[in-house]
């Protein structure tokens, strides 16, 4: 064995960083374009202030409803075009992204902790603390979940808070419901049983053993719902419920530009593809994570 | 079957009362009901029958029992904006909304049955790719932005289609399309794999050794199968559209359920607001009982399963 180590040619086999990237998995068929799409996205978010080519609040009239650039009276400086007060479409959609992001993060993070400790308290504890938080599941998931956001914007003050609050509230159910159900079968494992009659503490447990075993599909569900949270919060802000002007999303973009459809298509068209490219980049990513470290949730 | 449809049904009666629940604690999370129920010039008189009426001197537990006996006959409080009972604005306005949904269903199916079946015959081939493609994108875009193109294309360019309003069916064809999107790409992908497992069946291997035609083995007797799972999702995805279709119904200025409950919230109006709410939460969970009682009605096999 050592020997055939020794012989091994150096030059021969994949270099580091294939070898690197296959250990995590990435290699054939790894969806390359989902996520460079996504990793603009996020860049996007991060670094909005230095990418931006204009100042995406700036108003110059002169310049308004300028088409993009390739078309005819377009202006090369505005690669995406301006609106009906001049503001370039292509900044406002990089700071767009901002908002979106944030969104995203906070709901995901919040309604994916809930929802874990929710599902695994019910699947770990069974009993009626699982028949309690089903039901609780199966409200949530009997109530529609746009007349609800309704109902709560007419209560609530409109703004980031709000359209965080309103996901929470809608997605924590999904996580709770997938989570709780692999609980179910991870309790039955034998090392679980051996840690209890170890003695080991209920929290323990749940940190070390069940924790860890759910961290892919907590990761997976994560990956997916980025883009439909995006699309939620679009729409909440389309409908002037969710993120208020002057601050700047992509459905408000939308909303703006509805008014003005007649005479300039690309105000409705370029923030609903940013909209369509982050989603439809988290969902391929996400279905290939869960076909890669996940399996088991292509049937649920 | 006797014992299953209880269970159900009860299940759905918590459901309902879960709705309500939220809809009462986001009564009270704006911290005064009375002032949220009442319009901006009511009356010192208005206001004290107003709390009485929702006790909110008594304990919380009784408040949502008065809430709950309210809500049983309908009452969800005057709109202040037309001064009509909340809840007969929005039962006046629930045949647009029906109608719109029933539209995007049939639009729905009508693309996925075509694609379903044709991209599980012809598997792996160009029709199968394009299914794939458009099961695709069709998750990820937004059906109000489905309705933006929609408008700006047809209605702006073509001018094929109004752009807006209720009326002629010429109306209804583009939030049809816009409403129905969503459930297309899925319905595909059922229809496609349920499609793929029938054709590989006995009685389809059967039909083969028998002679029939290809075009009768796949349109006559296999679809008849396959349509089971595409059937239950009808129901589940029209009960969704009721709920989506508020969006769409803004886009195109719908004069449905959604867009009243929009511009309740617009104008402060909590009572259409909840009366929106609890109306789309029941419709929702009564389609859904109706779709899952159904199963059995449908497919015999279930039945005698269960």
């Amino acid at each position: 064995m050592a020997d055939s180590f020794a012989l091994e040619p150096l030059s021969r086999g994949p270099g580091l960083l294939t070898r690197g990237l296959r250990k995590l998995g990435i290699g054939k068929g790894f969806p390359w374009i989902a996520a460079s799409v996504l990793a603009a996205v996020l860049v996007s978010a991060l670094f909005s202030t230095w990418l931006a080519p204009h100042n995406a609040g700036g108003i110059s009239l002169e310049n308004s409803l300028t088409p993009p650039m390739w078309m005819e009276g377009g202006d090369s400086t505005y690669v995406l075009g301006t609106d009906n007060l001049g503001r370039d479409i292509f900044s406002r959609i990089i700071v767009g992204a901002q908002v979106s992001v944030e969104i995203a993060a906070y709901a995901i993070i919040l309604s994916g902790a809930i929802g874990a400790m929710l599902g695994m308290t019910a699947g770990y504890f069974g009993g009626w603390v699982d028949a309690v938080i089903s039901r609780l599941i199966d409200i949530q998931m009997a109530v529609p979940s746009i007349p609800m956001a309704m109902l709560f914007a007419a209560v609530l003050a409109p703004g980031k808070g709000m359209v965080i609050f309103i996901i929470v509230l809608t997605y924590w159910s999904w996580y709770a419901r997938i989570l709780r159900d692999e609980v179910l079968s991870l309790r039955e494992r034998d090392y679980i049983a051996l840690a209890k009659v170890a003695g080991v503490r209920t929290p323990v447990i749940f940190a070390r053993h069940l924790f860890p075993n759910i961290l892919n599909t907590l990761f997976v569900l994560a990956t997916l719902q980025f883009g439909s949270v995006i699309v939620f919060e679009a729409g909440l802000s389309f409908l002037g419920l969710g993120i208020q002007p002057p601050q700047i999303s992509w459905g408000g973009m939308l909303s703006d530009g509805r008014n003005f459809i007649e005479v300039a298509w690309w105000l409705i068209t370029m923030p609903g593809l940013a909209i369509m490219a982050a989603c439809l980049a988290s969902n391929l990513l996400g279905d290939w994570l869960r076909d890669t470290f996940d399996p088991k949730l292509r049937q649920s | 079957m006797g014992r299953y449809i209880f269970n159900r049904s009860w299940q759905g009666l918590i459901a309902i009362i879960g709705a309500l629940a939220i809809v009462f604690i986001a009564q009270r999370l704006s911290g005064d009901p009375v002032a949220l129920l009442l319009p901006m010039d009511a009356t010192e008189a208005d206001f004290v029958a107003m709390r009485a009426k929702l006790g909110l001197d008594q304990p919380m537990v009784v408040q949502f029992w008065r809430f709950l006996q309210s809500a049983v006959v309908g009452d969800f409080g005057h709109s202040y904006m037309w001064n009509e009972p909340a809840m007969d604005l929005i039962l006046d306005r629930l045949p647009a909304t029906l109608e719109l949904a029933f539209a995007g269903l049939v639009f729905a199916a009508a693309l996925a049955v075509p694609l379903g079946v044709l991209s599980a015959v012809y598997q792996d081939s160009w029709i199968d790719r394009v299914a794939k493609v458009f099961a695709m994108l069709g998750q990820a875009v937004p059906n109000f932005w489905i309705g933006l193109l929609l408008i700006l294309f047809f209605a702006v360019y073509l001018q094929w289609f109004p752009a807006f309003g209720r009326g002629t069916i010429m109306h209804l064809v583009l939030p049809a399309i816009a409403l129905g999107w969503y459930p297309v790409a899925a319905m595909t992908r059922t229809l496609r794999s349920a499609m793929l497992e029938i054709m590989q069946s006995d009685y389809i291997r059967m039909a083969r050794a028998v002679g029939l035609g290809q075009r009768s083995i796949i349109w006559k007797y296999a679809l008849r199968n396959a349509a089971v799972p595409l059937v239950t999702m009808l129901g589940v995805y029209f009960a969704g559209m009721l709920g989506g279709a508020f969006v769409v119904e803004v886009v195109f200025a719908w004069p449905g359920v959604g867009r009243a409950v929009v511009e309740a919230v617009f104008a402060r109006d909590f009572p259409v607001v909840q009366a929106g709410v609890v109306l789309s939460a029941v419709v929702f969970v009564v389609v859904n009982l109706l779709v899952d009682l159904s199963y059995g009605v449908i497919d015999p096999r279930i039945r005698h399963g269960r």
